[in-house]
Order: structure tokens, then sequence, then C-alpha cells
């Protein structure tokens, strides 16, 4: 695994939002095969960072860089950056009224393909990868015949993201709160589409505010972003202190180290 | 029965019957579509602007009583046609062009169109091998290659170039069930009564300004009769293609459906690109009997002008449909992205009791287009019902206005009426607009109004985007979701056509 390439490797990235700086030096590296945890208080920067990796147009980036898989992932357009193999599980999924989720996906998966030169999926064929993909999540038949995500419930839409993910079988997925709003038995059907997904060449960023999600995805790395940088880096170990200790003590530390 | 001067081509198709296509055969038509809209959306310029070069018979420019002499002569009418177009002639020199859309309108010189333009040909064709190829090249182009349209979809089509119908496909199998689908041209040759019954008992030469214009100077369009109990097996559909320079095109439409008869309608527009504007000012009459139902498709592409307002259609269109009798229906259904300018109020007269309307419309404006549509739903009858469902979408620097009326009459006791009328904005820089008349005499009546303006969402833009799919595709997929309930009404042929070009008409549309 060490011998492996790096997937990700963000330097000192700074990005912006409406002229207000949110990253502030953000340094990460990411190898195939592993789970990244990324915590940290309200405003920390969490979602900021997953929107500049995906190329949100609603953010700046105005400093650094970041190299996803050999290249220049911020001159990528969004789409560019999908199809290299970046996913993210949206915080808040968004509504398409009208739009079936059968159509959606098959513009995105045949999207893909067309970027790496290969025919459009046949409809049999993709109905049936569907159909496969869809049991990883447990989600029925109706709903992926539905529009997207309208009348979802909130649990009934993360498995609706990690049902994309598996089917569009990204190398690197940022997973943002995907643990909120999400019932214990909803959580435990996410995470283990989730695992189910994970093998030694595809990598997860994991963004959460509680340890609970990481019983379920087990992290390799947990990282605190704070103030728009990674101000603390551990083991699986970090989140539970942190979930017994809160962040109170690592503000404490950072703000005593910046004055 | 004859049809003498026409071709007539038979054609052996199943019915096109949604019913009985399994759910698995739509799903996979539907993929086909998406997969066409992709394609397609690569091509951004308008793909019917191509000009035909054929040999055109054009009557020079101007209008006065000896141009109408011409026209009516050229087609050998009858007397009391000439009459009917003289009558609306002096009548049209009364009126003064209508000011109260909410349109720009440039003036337009009356005097500077040629009235007149046909594919010159001596006879008419005997066969599909006589018709000239570079008509029939204009139509391959058009994806409407009859051989092929006919053999696949079972659609009876006929095309009109410029002023004249060039072919009537599949009449004598309409023939044998007694449906009569022409030109309205041989139709005031050959079935004079039925025309005369029924030719402006629904939108006189005084309705409007354009519609004296059009009685005036109709050059052609397309008749349909079906006979009492007559349920037409496929259906009848027309292409409109303005090919010549400097000319108007004024179609007639009439179609009538008698007592229990059914029928399904297709209307297709499209122009080539030209600097210039051209004026397009068409009739259609409908009249639904006893418990007949009428469904009236259009997509409508007339050429909407460059990037900068530079040329495009004028299109102002008198559409209106008489249920005459009791449980009787008309369906209007409307995708409108054509035009420079759009003039049209699609519309059903409610006279017999129980008797329904509908229309149900999407209308996008991009560039400079302005469009001002809508319908009027008249509730004369007792239990009528009527239905508006409008999508607007605007990009650009467009105006698209909804106008609509809903009138009950007193006699029209528990009338109903929903309207829902929604607006989709892409840009900042667009506009648009609702008037909605309603005017309620009888105290029995329901009618209710919903109305929506909304911006497309940037969030949903990004999630597309995020999922790898493209800006232009996410607008394609967006716009078509968001008029889905509308372009659910129109047949499967007409949907795969107007799914796309929803697509091809907002492209680069969201910056």
């Amino acid at each position: 695994m060490e011998n492996k390439p790096n997937l990700l490797t963000i330097k000192d990235l700074h990005a912006s939002i409406e002229g207000k700086e949110i990253l502030k030096g953000v340094n990460l590296v990411i190898r195939p095969g592993e789970v990244h945890a990324i915590m940290g208080p309200n405003g920390s920067g969490k979602s900021t960072l997953s929107a500049v990796l995906t190329g949100n147009p609603a953010y700046t980036v105005t400093g650094g860089s970041a190299d996803f898989g050999g290249k220049d992932l911020l001159s990528l357009s969004p789409e560019d950056r999908s199809h290299e193999g970046l996913f993210l599980s949206f915080q808040y999924p968004v509504e398409i009224p009208g739009v079936s989720m059968v159509n959606f996906m098959r513009a995105a998966v045949n999207e893909k393909r067309k970027y790496f030169n290969q025919e459009p999926l046949s409809a049999s064929d993709f109905l049936k990868l569907m159909r496969e993909k869809r049991a990883i999540v447990e989600l029925d038949n109706k709903l992926a015949s539905r529009s997207v995500n309208e009348g979802f419930s909130g649990g009934e839409k993360k498995r609706n993201e990690i049902f994309q993910m598996a089917m569009l079988e990204p190398k690197l997925s940022i997973l943002d709160e995907t643990d909120s709003g999400l019932d214990i038995d909803a959580l435990r059907i996410v995470a283990g589409g989730v695992n189910k997904l994970k093998t030694e060449n595809n990598a997860t960023i994991v963004i959460t505010h509680y340890q609970r999600l990481l019983d379920y995805i087990k992290p390799d790395f947990v990282h605190v972003l704070y103030k728009g940088r990674i101000v603390k880096t551990g083991g699986p170990e970090l989140a539970l202190e942190l979930e017994e200790k809160g962040y109170d003590w690592i503000k404490e530390v950072c703000d005593k180290n910046q004055e | 029965m004859r049809y003498d001067t026409k071709v007539c081509l038979y054609v052996e198709t199943e019915l096109q019957d949604d019913e009985m296509k399994s759910s698995e055969d739509k799903e996979k038509n539907k993929k086909k579509e998406n997969e066409e809209i992709i394609q397609n959306a690569a091509n951004s310029d308008y793909k019917y602007g191509f000009v035909t070069d054929i040999d055109m018979h054009i009557i020079p420019k101007g209008l006065n009583e000896d141009v109408i002499r011409y026209i009516s002569q050229t087609k050998n009418e009858p007397e009391w046609m000439l009459d009917f177009r003289l009558n609306a002639y002096r009548y049209w020199l009364t009126l003064k062009v209508p000011t109260w859309a909410h349109l720009d309108i440039p003036e337009i010189d009356f005097q500077d169109i040629s009235y007149f333009a046909a594919p010159k040909q001596k006879e008419g064709p005997k066969s599909l091998d006589e018709v000239d190829p570079e008509v029939r090249k204009t139509f391959d182009k058009l994806g409407i290659s009859l051989e092929e349209q006919m053999r696949l979809s079972g659609i009876a089509v006929d095309a009109v170039m410029d002023s004249v119908s060039v072919k009537t496909t599949y009449k004598e199998r309409l023939a044998e069930l007694g449906v009569i689908f022409c030109s309205i041209s041989e139709a005031i040759k050959d079935y004079p009564d039925l025309v005369k019954k029924y030719l402006g008992s629904v939108v006189n030469y005084r309705d409007n300004f354009y519609a004296a214009l059009n009685s005036a100077v109709f050059s052609d369009g397309s008749f349909v009769y079906i006979p009492k109990g007559v349920r037409c097996p496929m259906e009848l559909s027309t292409y409109f293609r303005i090919n010549a320079k400097d000319t108007g095109q004024f179609e007639r439409t009439l179609i009538v459906a008698d007592d229990d008869a059914y029928v399904s309608y297709l209307e297709g527009c499209t122009a080539p690109m030209r600097d210039e504007n051209q004026l397009h000012a068409a009739i259609v009459e409908i009249i639904v009997e006893d418990r007949a139902e009428v469904k009236y498709s259009t997509v409508q592409n007339w050429y909407p002008g460059d990037k900068d307002g530079k040329g495009g259609i004028y299109n102002f269109v008198t559409k209106r449909g008489l249920c005459r009798g009791d449980f009787s229906k008309l369906s209007w259904t409307q995708v409108e992205t054509g035009s420079a300018i759009t003039w049209k109020y699609p519309s059903c007269i409610l006279q017999g009791d129980n008797s329904v309307g509908e229309f149900y419309s999407v209308a996008v404006t991009n560039n400079h287009q302005q469009a001002d549509t809508g319908t009027k739903m008249i509730h004369m009858g007792k239990n009528t019902r009527s239905t508006i469902v409008s999508k607007g979408i605007s990009a650009g620097l467009s105006q698209n206005s909804y106008r609509g009326l809903v009138k009950v009459l007193p006699k029209a006791a528990n009338s109903r009426n929903f309207t829902q009328c929604d607006s989709l904005l892409l840009t900042d820089t667009c506009g648009a607009h609702t008037f909605p008349y309603i005017d309620v005499q009888n105290d029995t009546s329901v009618v209710e109004h919903e109305a929506t303006t909304s911006k497309i969402n940037e969030e949903q833009i990004f999630y597309c985007n995020q999922r790898g799919i493209s800006t232009e595709d996410a607008i394609g997929l967006i716009v078509n979701g968001y008029a889905k309930e509308v372009m659910a009404k129109l047949p499967m042929e007409f949907a795969f056509e107007a799914q796309k070009l929803l697509s091809i008409s907002l492209e680069g549309s969201v910056g």
C-alpha cells in the first residue's frame, strides 16, 4: 500500500467565499485504500473543503494546489472532476422535480463513459446495473423511478447519495455529514453501503461531527479542522478523545499558539 | 371520393398505442430520447435553418384585390371562395394592427410581402418518386423523411411547404374509414359543402386583424373530417415550412370531428434562417360534435432570429375550437420554442353541456424572442370543465408572457376551471409576465388559479455537475423536468423532438 502513488495531495490550500477567507492553508495527503475522517467545530471549513475540492463555483481558490491522481484538480471543471473519480455525497441532496432518477443516473453514467471514449450503456445493461447497485443500500425500485430526491425522506436522500456513489464507482468519495438526520437503522444501511464499496484502490473522506458514524466506517486517520487549517491528526483514538472531551482543549491550544 | 392530384401511399403499420406498449419499451424510448438530447445538444445552432434550392413560383410583393383574385384563380377556386376572401380583405382594410399584447412589434409593411409562393410543378405528383427531389431532401433534413415517418410511426403526414401542400400521405387508407385528410385547397374543390358549412364558423374573418388577413390570402393548409363514430386509427400530422424569401405564410387548418369521433392531430413548423423577418399568420378552426374528442398538438419551431435579435418569424396565429356537442372534448398541447414574436392563444368555446377543454403549454424564449401566449376558455354549457397548465421558460433578453381568459357565462352552471401558470427564469435579464383574466357570471362555478415564478437553481446545476453532467445538459434535464407535465401530453414521436428542442433552444443561456 505504501508504494502506491498518492491519490490526493492538497498543499497549502486557501479558499474564500464572497471575499471571506475560509480555508487558510490546508495540507492533506490521501492514498488509495485509506479512510480519512475530518472533524471539527461548526464553521471550521469542513464543508467548504468538500465544496472547493468538487469545484463549487460559489467558492474561490486563492492559493495552494491539489493534485488528484496526477492531474491538477483545481483546473478541472466540476464535471471532469467527477469523471476523474471524485464524488461528493451532499449534506443536503438537491431535489430536481420531474427528472427521474433513472434518467439522471443514465446521463451521469454515460457522460462518464463518453469522457473515457466508451460507448454508452445499452438500456438493458443500464437497468441491470441500477438493480445491482440499488441493492447495496436497499433502495427500492419505486424510489429509483421517482424524481431526483423529490419527496424522499432524510434517510432516503442519504441512501440515494450512496446509491449514486455505487453507480459511479469513484476513486475518492467525500461524505459530507452523511450521518446528519439519520436514525440508527438508516445510519447502519448507509455505512454498510459505504463499506461494501470500499476497495484497496479507492479512498474515502468522512466529514462528521460525531464519533457515532466512525463506529461503522472505521477511519485510518482522523483530522481536526479548525479555523481553516488541519490542526491535529491522529488515529481512530483521536475521534474517541474528541467525543469525550469536545473541541475546547484543541481550540485553546490553537488560539494560544496564534497569540 | 377521388384524389386526383395528390399522392396516396399505403403503409402497413401498427397502431401506435401507448397503452399497448410495455412500460419497459417506454423506458427504452425515454432512454433513446435522452441520448439524443445529449448528442444533439452539441450543435447549438438552429438546425432547421437551411434553404432548399427549388424552383419556386412566387408572385410579386404587395396586397390588393387583384392579388387575391390571382390566388383564388391559381387555385381554381369556386366563386363563393373568392367572395369569402374578398369580404375578408375589404374588412381587413378597415382594421388597425392590434397593439394590446405585451410585445414590442416593429412596424410591418404589409405591402412588402409576397402573398403566394409555391414549388413549381406542372401537375401534382403521382407517387413519391415524382415529388421534387429537393423538396424531399428538405423533409429529410427536417427529420421527417416521409417514407420513414410512414413506415415507423404510422402517422399520416401532410407537408405544407410555403403555401402549398406538397403531398398528403396515407389518404386512401383513411378514406376506407371515411376519414378525410387533405389539403384545404382540395377540400374546397372536393368537399365544398363541408368547407362552406364550417370554414369561418369558429374564427370569423371579423375576429381580428390577422384572422381577416389570413381569410383573405390563405394559400393552403389541412382539412380533416372524422365521420360519426370513427376513431381515427393514426395520428394525423402536418409539417409547415417556410422556404421562400420575403414571403408570408398563411395556412388555414380546419378540423371537424363528428359525433363520437376521435382524432389526434400534430403540427410541426420550421423555417430557414434569414436576416429579415417573415410573417406567419395562420388560422386553425376545430369543431367538436357530441361526445367527440380532438387532441391538437403543436411543436412550433419557426426560426427565432439570431443571438442579436436579427431576423426570425413573426407568428400571429388564431387557433380556436368549438366544443359544440355535449360531452365533447378538445385538448391543445403546444411546445413553443421558435419565432421572434409569438402571438397565439389556442382557445376552447365550451358550448355543449359537459364539454371539456384543455390547454397544456410550454413556451420557451431565449435571446431577443418575445412571446405573448396563452388560452381562452369560454364556458357556455352546464358542467363544462377546463384545465390550463402553462409553463413559461425565459432566458437571455427575452420576454415571455402568459395571457389567459377564463370566462364563465350565466348558463354555465357547475362549471369548473383549474389554471396553473408557472414561470421559470434562467437569467437576470429576461422577463416573465402573467395576465390572467377571470370573468365568472355564474355563482355555482368554481375557478382556481395557481401561479409560481422561480429562477433556475444553481444548486441543482452544481448537483448535476458533480455527477458528471455538464451545465448545458443539466439545464436540459432540469427544464425538461419542469415541463414534464406538459411534455407527457404529447404523442410519443413528438415528445422526442420537443425534448430535444427544449434543450437546444436554451443552450448557452446560463453563463
